[in-house]
């Protein structure tokens, strides 16, 4: 029994670096609850996936109350500024922002987003695209006042909490055209999920994916040779889900995320009304050839 | 050195002991730094580029023009391509690079002579819109000029 606990913590001990970095992520657990019902009730529930970035960072080493209120009114008078939409690993946006290299002075990039991470006013997203069979990725902080616009070409979540893996997968998961056009959802509408399961490049690859668990990739093991099979095995952590633990230590208790977003939320929901109307004052109707 | 022997003769003793060696020590990822003997992949249409990435036996660097010798985005390389040596501009790197400054799957480069004239006519991959700036400071009047191979681009991103 006690071998039993000391080999648990060894792991926790060596992941420890990967929930770091991934910060204030969100167990599948709790996003089940959200998913099946009970959205309305309670508003910060489903605050917790659309203003992720508002959570601190659980590692204790790093908190530090009165930084994260600083960050947490910055970012408010970030988003007074320009319309932040709220987005998932998955969704394909498209970025507008200033470039003094460029002659017209602004660039813009369509891409996949493939990777959220850190919190706070450091919050980072990677997009991906493929562009003349060249794949190219361009990391951008969401609070950067150099960027002029962030639109949601496609709001949609993947199977998994990031898409790295699209870096080896076939160029066709990766590929979208720089004049998409955006695709609106319904009001109230839930966020779909798209399990599109990815079919990747023979090896050799840039990272171990069939260690990570990806659910989103096609049959990992027709890749990979009977050693790595053998390292998968012996690599996986099933008893890792039972770890409340290591649950607790990954994220924000439920009673600090009602009060942080308690408040800023009247502030958020605000901001979000001002800018649905301003988008409806925008819209733009297409004329209809006529004879 | 020495843990990494200890574990090896513990590997060849017992293969049991593998999960308790995978925790004494770890492996990092690459970090795809461009240095001496990298390959890099041509990306434009120069005779002696095409020819060499056709056979298979893309450029390696042999030398690279900076203070760190590790190679970023606008740094000027010697390879080997060939049996020749010829050299390069960098336009494109895997490595992990800051916010805004784009990453790329393939390292690239554009093969230069030595006024700084493209010896090929075309780029057929988009390449990173902070060359413009990079190549005209190192342009330095008499010297060789670099901005000519912005005029064979087609594509900035």
């Amino acid at each position: 029994m006690l071998s039993c606990i000391s080999r648990v913590h060894r792991s926790t001990r060596l992941n420890s670096l990967t929930i770091l970095r991934n910060l204030s992520k969100n167990s599948p657990l709790q996003f089940e609850n959200a998913e099946n019902g009970e959205k309305k009730l309670s508003i910060p529930q489903e605050n917790r996936f659309m203003y992720q970035e508002f959570l601190p960072d659980p590692e204790l080493k790093f908190r530090n109350q009165v930084r994260e209120k600083l960050e947490r009114s910055d970012m408010i008078k970030r988003r007074s500024v320009i319309d932040i939409p709220s987005f998932f690993v998955g969704s394909i946006l498209s970025v507008t922002s200033a470039d003094k290299h460029d002659p017209n002075k602004t660039r813009k990039f369509v891409g996949i987003c493939i990777q959220k991470r850190y919190c706070g006013l450091r919050h980072e997203f990677v997009l991906r695209n493929v562009v003349d069979n060249l794949g190219i990725e361009i990391a951008y902080d969401m609070y950067d006042p150099t960027i002029h616009n962030i639109t949601v070409l496609r709001l949609e979540k993947r199977l998994d909490d990031d898409l790295l893996y699209l870096r080896d997968a076939l160029p066709q998961y990766s590929t979208f055209p720089f004049d998409m056009e955006p695709e609106y959802l319904l009001d109230g509408a839930p966020v779909p999920i798209n399990d599109i399961k990815v079919k990747l490049k023979p090896r050799p690859w840039v990272g171990r994916w069939e260690r990570k668990g990806y659910k989103g990739i096609d049959d990992v093991d027709q890749h990979i040779t009977e050693k790595m099979k053998g390292q998968k095995k012996k690599l996986e952590e099933p008893w890792e889900k039972y770890d409340l633990m290591k649950e607790y230590r990954r994220t924000i208790p439920e009673e600090e995320q009602e009060e942080i977003f308690s408040e800023v939320f009247s502030e958020l929901h605000q901001l979000s009304l001002s800018n649905k109307k301003l988008k409806k004052s925008r819209v733009y109707v297409k004329p209809k050839k006529t004879g | 050195m020495l843990i990494t022997k200890n574990v090896k003769s513990l590997l060849s003793r017992t293969p049991s002991a593998l999960k308790l060696c995978s925790d004494l020590y770890h492996t990092t990822p690459c970090l795809h730094h461009i240095k001496l003997l990298t390959r890099l992949r041509v990306v434009d249409n120069c005779e002696i580029g095409r020819q060499a990435m056709a056979e298979g036996k893309p450029p390696r660097v042999i030398a690279i023009y900076n203070q760190t010798h590790i190679g970023t985005i606008g740094d000027k390389v010697l390879v080997a391509i060939k049996g020749e040596k010829k050299k390069g501009i960098i336009v494109g790197v895997k490595k992990h690079q800051k916010p805004h400054i784009p990453k790329t799957d393939t390292n690239n480069v554009v093969l230069i002579d030595d006024s700084g004239t493209p010896l090929g006519t075309r780029i057929h991959v988009p390449i990173p819109s902070m060359l413009r700036t990079i190549l005209k400071e190192k342009t330095l009047s008499k010297g060789a000029d670099y901005t000519k191979l912005l005029a064979i681009a087609t594509t900035f991103i």
